[in-house]
């Protein structure tokens, strides 16, 4: 299938035409035999790519799985998503990345590249078979035990030195676990008035400020999941002054909520890492156009209705991201093409190494990996309208701009006026 | 009038002095022979206690049942809440069985504001895991206004575990908006952060509980779990009990007005001394009567009207 | 019940040293059904039946130099219409130290209406004790009784409409003396 979209602006520019052919943007402007799109008004930008995004299988399916997962993320304009590794079983060995990678590519809606675990079982003890998961079908390159911190100091040195052997990188769930036990929201002025145990801050600043003294001592790459404090900014800003090959990620929650959202105890805002105060996501706007933080990462995290229709120590952490983050970027930064395409697209995809994603647009022979946005358009997020299987979304209700209206995934569609073409 | 009693945060002066001036009325009516009145007959309470705390259900119960309520007692063990029926499902069976009020006892922080979303009836909140215990706070108000007359600018010591206190916390927001003015005393790590700012900034702390009693009208002393030493928060028993412990001779410093209180269960010889419990000063055992009457005037004033 | 809007017209019935007559011969009729007022206690219903028992009380002692022990009795908890409202916060209700077991009680209200508070007040006495009997006293019966209950001592007869109503002021509660018709045709 060829596309002509017509009259596009790519990243903001003047309107032009573009020739998706073969799978790659054509220099061809003929577009002879293509389908016809008008898209005047509408804002090309490379696929976006999450380097953090949980798809739930095996094990959850309840809650989602890789193909609603996959059609969330594509609604999202999105063309690739990491798949995050705390699954059942846990994504720590080949056997289960190649699963995971297999159910992506028979969904066809964007590419799933598997995340692996770093210990075995999420349980910090023991290191996974990195370079097994590396040289499989799935071509592993970032490991994570995201949900859980790699708590112990040496078993992280290893680890990061370890994945120098194939470029892989160590992505950090940065929460010092002694001092968050029983944490249920951000430790401060609020959590003291609803009597929740609190998440403190510097259990994150702590480990990253760890990290980067290991990655730097090692020589390794080291990836920071979803910052969510102003210390955390500071370590990393003084971090990356010193040249440590460090790169991080930071959520649309923590661009947008504070812990204020707490008061009324419903679960739907409990998160992990926590919302924190209004300062912190002050310094973390600031730090993602700075280019300390260089990605946005969606954190997206289906949970089935019982898991959050419930106390809030009961429910578990995490909401839904893939097909809100852009609309919320765009409320947060405005029309900034050039610092969304690289932050959500062009920075993700060369940190989890995925060829392919994030190219310039302008250019011929570049995979067509993109989406059409609708910057004018205005939408109410209704839960029960989203694509995830699951309808944890912090935003019910709220106006947000900006609206995908296409994605193409290798030249074919996968979004189509505004809905999945499968 | 409100509809839900989830914290001390939901009564302003008026009507927190509302709910004192009844208990005061109820109070006296509970004295005589007859102590059933009719106000709430044909209303049903549902008493939903995911803890164990036999002395505030028994309180509850009995406030409802003098004011000729339905009682229907829903406890977490033997029911089908043990059996993982998730509180949702609960509300709504609860809902089914025309539960005008729930008292809810539960050890999780803010499941009455969940419940509350549920139910069509009020809600009170009897102990939320370490959030609030509101009608503790309230029978405290009570029997300080009866004990010394008043609370507007009386002087409040709390002292213990108020990181873990839904006692204080409830203490704290009810007392400041009735005027007294109250300070947190206990070892750092059991006051929690930016309490002045989270609570009311008129609030103080104090490290220094000698420093404290003197200038103090009413000292109320928190149970404080020797599982604390465990994590951390002091060295031993002994030594919170030298530094933060209530014995005669630190008795001596209150001024001669002065009254001890206790929420209760007491560790005696930890926190309070037993001739500092029993002493005259001490309210506890008229703190126990007066949560009745307070009680009573709470499912009245939540339940008497339209 | 149909209330007068704030702006209709009213009319004075009693006022000042009228009023101050017709307390003066309820005082009188008591002495004189109860020869002399002996072991009798005055209970004023909230909130203007208080300061009418209080008054009755004083009368007597001035007429007779006999000492007739006043309290109040709330009959808030005991109303059959408590849930057609808002919530009503309690009045006081305070017995004399003799209580009134074996005594005769007479109850002192400042309108009797539907007769309704009456038969609270009575539900709300008996929980209090058993007196050997139990009479009424109001300032103004106003008729449309909706309950077989009769006054004892009846300061003033005022024939009503329904859509009118009656408001008495007391100079303890009210800063003036004076029953006043509300509504209705003039």
């Amino acid at each position: 299938m060829a596309y002509l979209l017509k009259g596009v602006s790519i990243l903001g520019a003047e309107p032009t035409d573009l020739f998706i052919k073969d799978g790659v943007i054509s220099s061809d402007k003929a577009g002879k035999d293509a389908e016809v799109i008008d898209a005047s008004g509408l804002v090309a930008l490379p696929g976006l790519v999450d380097v953090h995004t949980h798809l739930r299988e095996p094990g959850r399916e309840d809650a989602e799985t890789v193909e609603t997962g996959s059609r969330a993320a594509a609604l999202g304009g999105y063309t690739a998503v990491c798949a995050m590794a705390n699954t059942s079983p846990v994504a720590d060995t080949a056997g289960v990345v190649e699963q995971v990678w297999r159910l992506g590519r028979e969904a066809g809606l964007v590419d799933v590249q598997p995340i692996g675990a770093v210990t075995v079982g999420l349980a910090g003890k023991q290191m996974a078979e990195l370079g097994a998961m590396a040289t499989s079908a799935a071509n592993v390159r970032i490991f994570s035990d995201d949900g859980f911190c790699v708590a112990d100091p040496k078993l992280m040195r290893r680890a990061l030195e370890y994945v120098k052997a194939f470029d892989g990188v160590i992505a950090q769930h940065a929460e010092e676990p002694r001092l968050t036990e029983g944490a249920q929201m951000h430790e401060g002025e609020v959590s003291t008035r609803l009597g929740l145990t609190g998440w403190p801050a510097v259990a994150e600043e702590a480990i990253i400020a760890r990290d980067v003294l290991l990655a730097e001592h090692v020589g390794s790459r080291l990836h920071v999941c979803h910052v969510s404090t102003a210390g955390s900014v500071e370590v990393l800003r003084q971090a990356k002054a010193r040249g440590v090959r460090v790169t991080a990620e930071v959520t649309p929650h923590h661009l947008l909520l504070t812990d204020e959202l707490a008061a009324g105890y419903d679960p739907v805002f409990k998160v992990n890492p926590p919302l924190r105060t209004r300062s912190d996501v002050e310094a973390l706007r600031q730090a993602l156009l700075d280019g300390i933080i260089d990605v946005v990462a969606t954190d997206h995290a289906p949970h089935a209705v019982q898991d959050k229709e419930c106390e809030w120590a009961y429910a578990r952490p995490g909401m839904l991201g893939l097909e809100t983050a852009l609309p919320i970027v765009l409320s947060v930064f405005g029309e900034q093409w050039d610092l969304i395409a690289d932050r959500m697209s062009i920075a993700p995809a060369r940190i989890a190494g995925l060829a392919g994603h994030g190219g310039d647009l302008t250019k011929a022979g570049t995979p067509a990996n993109l989406t059409l946005v609708d910057p004018k358009a205005r939408w109410v997020v209704d839960p029960g309208g989203l694509a995830s299987r699951s309808r944890n979304t912090p935003y019910a209700g709220l106006t947000l701009p900006g609206r995908i209206v296409a994605t193409f995934l290798r030249g074919e569609a996968t979004v189509l006026d505004g809905k999945a073409v499968k | 009038m409100i509809k839900h009693l989830r914290s001390a945060a939901d009564l302003d002066a008026a009507t927190a002095t509302l709910i004192l001036d009844t208990a005061a009325e109820m109070a006296a009516l509970s004295g005589r022979e007859v102590k059933k009145l009719p106000a709430l007959r044909g209303r049903t309470v549902v008493n939903l206690f995911y803890e164990d705390s036999t002395r505030t259900r028994i309180s509850f119960e009995a406030a409802a049942k003098r004011l000729s309520a339905d009682v229907i007692n829903f406890s977490a063990k033997g029911s089908s809440v043990s059996k993982g029926e998730s509180l949702k499902d609960t509300a709504l069976t609860l809902q089914a069985m025309g539960a005008d009020a729930v008292v809810i006892r539960h050890s999780a922080s803010g499941a009455p504001h969940r419940l509350a979303n549920w139910v069509d009836g009020s809600v009170v909140n009897a102990g939320d895991g370490t959030h609030e215990h509101p009608t503790q706070a309230l029978l405290d108000a009570y029997t300080m206004r009866s004990r010394l007359g008043r609370l507007d600018g009386l002087k409040v010591a709390i002292v213990g575990d108020v990181l873990h206190s839904r006692v204080a916390r409830s203490n704290v927001l009810l007392l400041t908006t009735l005027g007294a003015q109250v300070t947190l005393v206990g070892p750092p790590t059991l006051i929690p952060l930016d309490v002045a700012a989270a609570l009311s900034e008129k609030t103080q702390v104090s490290y220094d509980l000698d420093a404290v009693l003197p200038d103090s009208d009413v000292v109320m002393m928190l149970r404080v779990q020797t599982e604390r030493m465990q994590d951390s928060y002091f060295p031993s028993a002994r030594e919170y009990s030298r530094r933060y412990g209530l014995d005669m001779l630190r008795m001596r410093k209150l001024p001669e007005h002065a009254i001890v209180m206790h929420p209760g269960p007491m560790n005696r010889g930890m926190e309070i001394a037993p001739e500092v419990a029993d002493s005259p000063r001490s309210t506890i055992v008229e703190q126990v009567a007066n949560g009745v009457s307070v009680r009573m005037a709470v499912l009245y004033l939540l339940l008497g009207g339209k | 019940m149909a209330q007068p809007r704030a702006d209709a017209p009213s009319k004075i019935i009693l006022a000042g040293s009228d009023l101050h007559r017709v307390v003066d011969r309820i005082a009188h009729q008591i002495l004189e059904k109860t020869s002399g007022a002996t072991g009798t206690v005055l209970l004023g219903i909230p909130t203007r039946g208080v300061p009418l028992a209080h008054r009755l009380a004083a009368r007597i002692h001035a007429f007779e130099g006999v000492e007739v022990p006043v309290g109040s009795l709330d009959i808030t908890l005991y109303r059959d219409d408590l849930r057609l409202k808002a919530t009503r916060a309690l009045g006081k209700t305070e017995l004399p130290p003799g209580g009134v077991d074996g005594l005769r009680v007479i109850l002192v209200d400042d309108v009797l209406f539907s007769g309704r508070s009456v038969r609270a007040a009575l539900d709300a006495l008996q929980e209090l004790g058993r007196p050997s009997s139990v009479q009424l006293a109001v300032l103004v019966d106003r008729g449309h009784r909706q309950l077989p209950i009769r006054a004892d001592y009846v300061g003033k007869n005022i024939p009503t409409a329904l859509s009118e109503s009656v408001k008495v002021a007391l100079t303890e509660v009210d800063g003036a003396d004076e029953v006043k018709l509300i509504g209705g045709l003039t």
